[in-house]
């Protein structure tokens, strides 16, 4: 990759790459594995096993209008509205084999890690019985209490154990463990630049667009064992630190208001619902998605490795979930909050109230909620977020009209 | 009245007023009720802390309360449990235990908002492995020490030990009862099967068993007599509201079999006895198979049904898809594809438990039944020819 490319170039360029490697690997017989979006890479990374991410895939496919098609391939197979739309658009993906996205060669085997949810049990489940392929399973127990327990971490240390026999049965290779920590190292520099270009949004004024962030995500989601990854991220932060010296706003107008999105994004509506809000000057700066990827363990150790997997914010209690949600909120600033309602996704939707309320008495700040899914269109009313986002625009102008100063300091 | 009538109307009391049960239970012995919220919640532990395990399956009510707290599109089981929780009909309970093998009920331990204490557990969810065990031994051992303190009391490893051996029993029973209900459909309607079925959650289970096996004493002797109408298999989570099981009678559909959680899932597999009872429970988990909540890449549930169509002659299944319950969304599919490959008849109906009216669905069955009956008369032909 040429050294003047900005990060932006690297990320198309790397995503691109990622497709078009997996693509050929499958040609050559060289084995694909389909995996959730926030599973242990580092294990199919060491075997050089191509990974692909039907999360990310939907995403895509969502993002460039091409949901609606698919959702019908897979409504006539049976699968009903209620099912996380990825899900839905996955299915009719491996039964068609194309999309409006790029080409994802059809898996060898599949790794499931149920530390966003369950749905994604089900889904791989019906992937193997379909594709009659290997389905490997790395069950993260739910951490109902504050952390994951010693014999959650035992269990899965079991598992990571018995993923690397089944990876080496399926590839006909050995398992080299010295690579191993290679790759451990990498992937923990990729989340640290990952981490370190997003908390940037933190400045003031940010210098990151927040819808942005949904992009680059792509990146951290699919690559996070390899190189590229880490040094998009460390250009991105180069890029946003510059931008900070120079005072540079990512609005044209001004950032007026900082928010925090809860959720996933409305693909299918990234650009409408960016334009509302930043035409209420609202800028995007607080998410727990920096957090989800900046996975932190001491290399080599499968404990830590195990206990990092198992924390992800999905995987939390609730009062987990509000202390993320706050120190997000305190962190980057914000004044407010959007709820995203996702008819897709009861993991995270099923909270929203418990953590809304709390969020919003902890750091004494508005939120609204609106109703939408992250990639079947059919959920989302463009109406009604934009009303919402006036609501919000209004609830926090009269606080601060309630507190004098506030503004000042924006 | 016959005999086999007075011991059915005896379960539907149970059943049909558990509040009352509960009551009496406490007064009777000074012990409470521990609420277990579905599914595969080990009943064994709070049954040997001398508590009435009581099972949390929701209830016809109208959602008052629980739009506040709880989005539409949950299941509708978990939105009546919300609705009744918030209600305060829970609060008189001892605890309440709670499993976690989907999104919402993982939702929901974390959303409960009463005094009685919440005991949430995980279940392995790779079931293929040793380490499972051992892991779901501990989540168990964990249950028991919050129970404890729930309770203001110890749970040996031999009280535990003894209610094995007594839902093993009741297993068994439950397992004998339901082949005997096939062979008797002019006996047992399907509201008095179901009856049956649930009065075991509000029991204790060494009762349970006694009733059950009077039942089935008579049953083994009543003589068989043809049965005019349709036989079939029903898979689900639950069938319920009452109303719908009403739609079957007077259709003359007979229930020969169920895959429903509520029902036969939990009386597949035996805890094997050990030395230690934890150990037997955790093993019994880990060879559990054929439920959408248990994560089987070979769905054993497929050939599971198709098992049971053939070895009880019915005639059709009935998958009964609990409003919103995704991981039973995500079976329909493949499980259609493979009925159709098997020559299986297969209705889907919709399950909510806050059901208006049940007339949309007493025109599928009554069409699907149609179907069924149309097949069997020919079937008959045939082999007449
Ligand atoms: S959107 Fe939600 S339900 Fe769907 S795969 Fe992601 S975390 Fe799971
Ligand atoms: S009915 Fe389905 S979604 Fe609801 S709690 Fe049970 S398994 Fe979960």
């Amino acid at each position: 990759m040429d050294k003047s490319a900005t990060s932006r170039e690297m990320l198309d360029y790397y995503l691109k790459k990622s497709y078009a490697d997996a693509a050929a690997a499958k040609k050559s017989g060289k084995k694909i594995c389909w995996a959730t979006s926030i599973s242990p890479c580092e294990f199919c990374e060491t075997l050089g096993i191509h990974m692909l991410y039907p999360e990310n895939h939907a995403a895509a496919i969502a993002a460039r209008h091409g949901a609606e098609d698919m959702i019908q391939v897979a409504e006539r197979k049976g699968y009903c509205l209620d099912i996380c739309s990825y899900a839905r658009l996955n299915l009719a993906y491996a039964d068609i084999g194309r999309s409006v996205a790029e080409e994802m060669p059809l898996p060898d085997f599949l790794l499931v890690c149920n530390n966003i949810c369950e749905v994604v049990i089900k889904w791989f489940e019906n992937l193997s019985y379909e594709l009659k392929i290997p389905l490997i399973t790395l069950d993260m127990p739910y951490n109902y209490g504050p952390e994951p327990t010693e014999r959650g971490v035992d269990y899965i240390v079991a598992q990571f154990e018995d993923c690397v026999r089944q990876m080496e049965i399926i590839t006909g290779n050995t398992f080299d463990w010295q690579r191993f920590n290679e790759v451990m190292d990498i992937a923990l520099e990729s989340s640290f630049w990952w981490l370190k270009a997003m908390s940037l949004a933190s400045a003031n004024p940010s210098p990151l667009n927040g819808f942005d962030m949904f992009n680059y995500m792509a990146l951290i989601v699919c690559l996070r064992g390899k190189n590229g990854c880490r040094d998009t991220f460390r250009k991105l932060t180069e890029e946003l630190e510059e931008k900070i010296r120079l005072g540079y706003t990512a609005f044209p107008g001004g950032e007026k208001y900082r928010i925090m999105w809860e959720g996933i994004a409305c693909w299918p509506y990234l650009n409408f619902t960016f334009r509302t809000m930043r035409n209420s000057g609202m800028n995007l700066t607080g998410s727990t998605y920096p957090v989800a990827w900046a996975l932190e363990y001491d290399r080599g150790d499968l404990r830590s490795l195990a206990r990092a997997y198992a924390s992800t914010a999905n995987n939390s209690s609730l009062p987990g979930q509000i202390d993320l949600r706050v120190r997000v909120m305190r962190e980057y600033g914000c004044e407010g909050a959007t709820y995203h309602m996702n008819r897709s996704c009861k993991t995270m939707a099923f909270l929203h109230h418990e953590m809304q309320g709390a969020v919003s008495a902890a750091t004494n700040t508005p939120f609204i909620s609106f109703d939408g899914d992250q990639s079947d269109p059919r959920n989302f009313s463009g109406a009604q977020f934009e009303t919402r986002i006036q609501g919000l625009r209004e609830m926090i102008d009269q606080r601060r009209q309630a507190r004098p100063g506030r503004e000042g300091e924006l | 009245m016959s005999q086999i009538r007075e011991l059915l109307d005896c379960f539907k009391k149970v059943a049909t007023c558990p509040g009352k049960i509960v009551r009496e239970y406490r007064e009777k012995t000074g012990k409470g009720a521990v609420g277990c919220f579905p599914v595969y919640t080990p009943e064994e532990i709070p049954h040997a802390a001398g508590m009435l395990p009581v099972g949390m399956w929701g209830g016809e009510t109208t959602l008052r309360l629980a739009p506040s707290a709880l989005p539409s599109f949950a299941c509708s089981i978990m939105q009546s449990i919300t609705e009744l929780q918030l209600q305060g009909v829970y609060d008189s309970l001892v605890a309440v235990i709670v499993s976690s093998p989907c999104d919402t009920l993982k939702a929901m331990g974390q959303k409960w908002r009463r005094q009685v204490p919440c005991i949430q557990f995980a279940h392995s969810r790779n079931t293929k492995i040793d380490a499972a065990a051992d892991y779901t031994r501990r989540e168990y051992q964990s249950i028991r020490a919050r129970l404890e303190a729930a309770c203001a009391t110890t749970i040996s490893d031999e009280a535990i030990q003894t209610s094995v051996r007594i839902y093993n029993e009741h297993r068994q029973v439950m397992r004998e009862f339901s082949g005997l209900a096939a062979s008797h459909p002019d006996l047992v309607n399907p509201i008095d099967r179901h009856m049956v079925m649930k009065s075991a959650f509000f029991m204790r289970k060494e009762n349970h068993t006694v009733l059950v096996k009077a039942l089935n004493g008579l049953l083994a002797k009543a003589a068989k007599k043809p049965w005019e109408g349709v036989k079939i298999i029903v898979s689900g989570i639950m069938l319920e509201p009452v109303s719908v099981l009403e739609v079957f009678k007077q259709n003359q559909i007979a229930v020969v079999g169920d895959d429903l959680a509520q029902e036969s899932r939990q009386y597949r597999v035996d805890a094997p006895e050990g030395a230690d009872p934890l150990d037997s429970l955790a093993r019994q988990w880990l060879s559990m198979y054929g439920c959408s909540l248990i994560p089987d890449p070979e769905k054993s549930r497929f050939s599971l049904l198709r098992s049971l169509v053939e070895q009880r002659g019915a005639d059709g299944i009935v998958l009964c898809v609990m409003k919103f319950c995704e991981p039973e969304e995500f079976d329909y599919p493949p499980m259609k594809a493979y009925m159709e490959k098997n020559g299986i008849n297969l209705l889907q109906i919709e399950i909510d438990q806050q059901i208006q009216s049940v007339e949309q669905i007493r025109t599928r069955i009554q069409s699907f039944a149609e179907i069924l009956r149309a097949q069997r008369a020919r079937r008959a032909s045939i082999a007449q020819l």
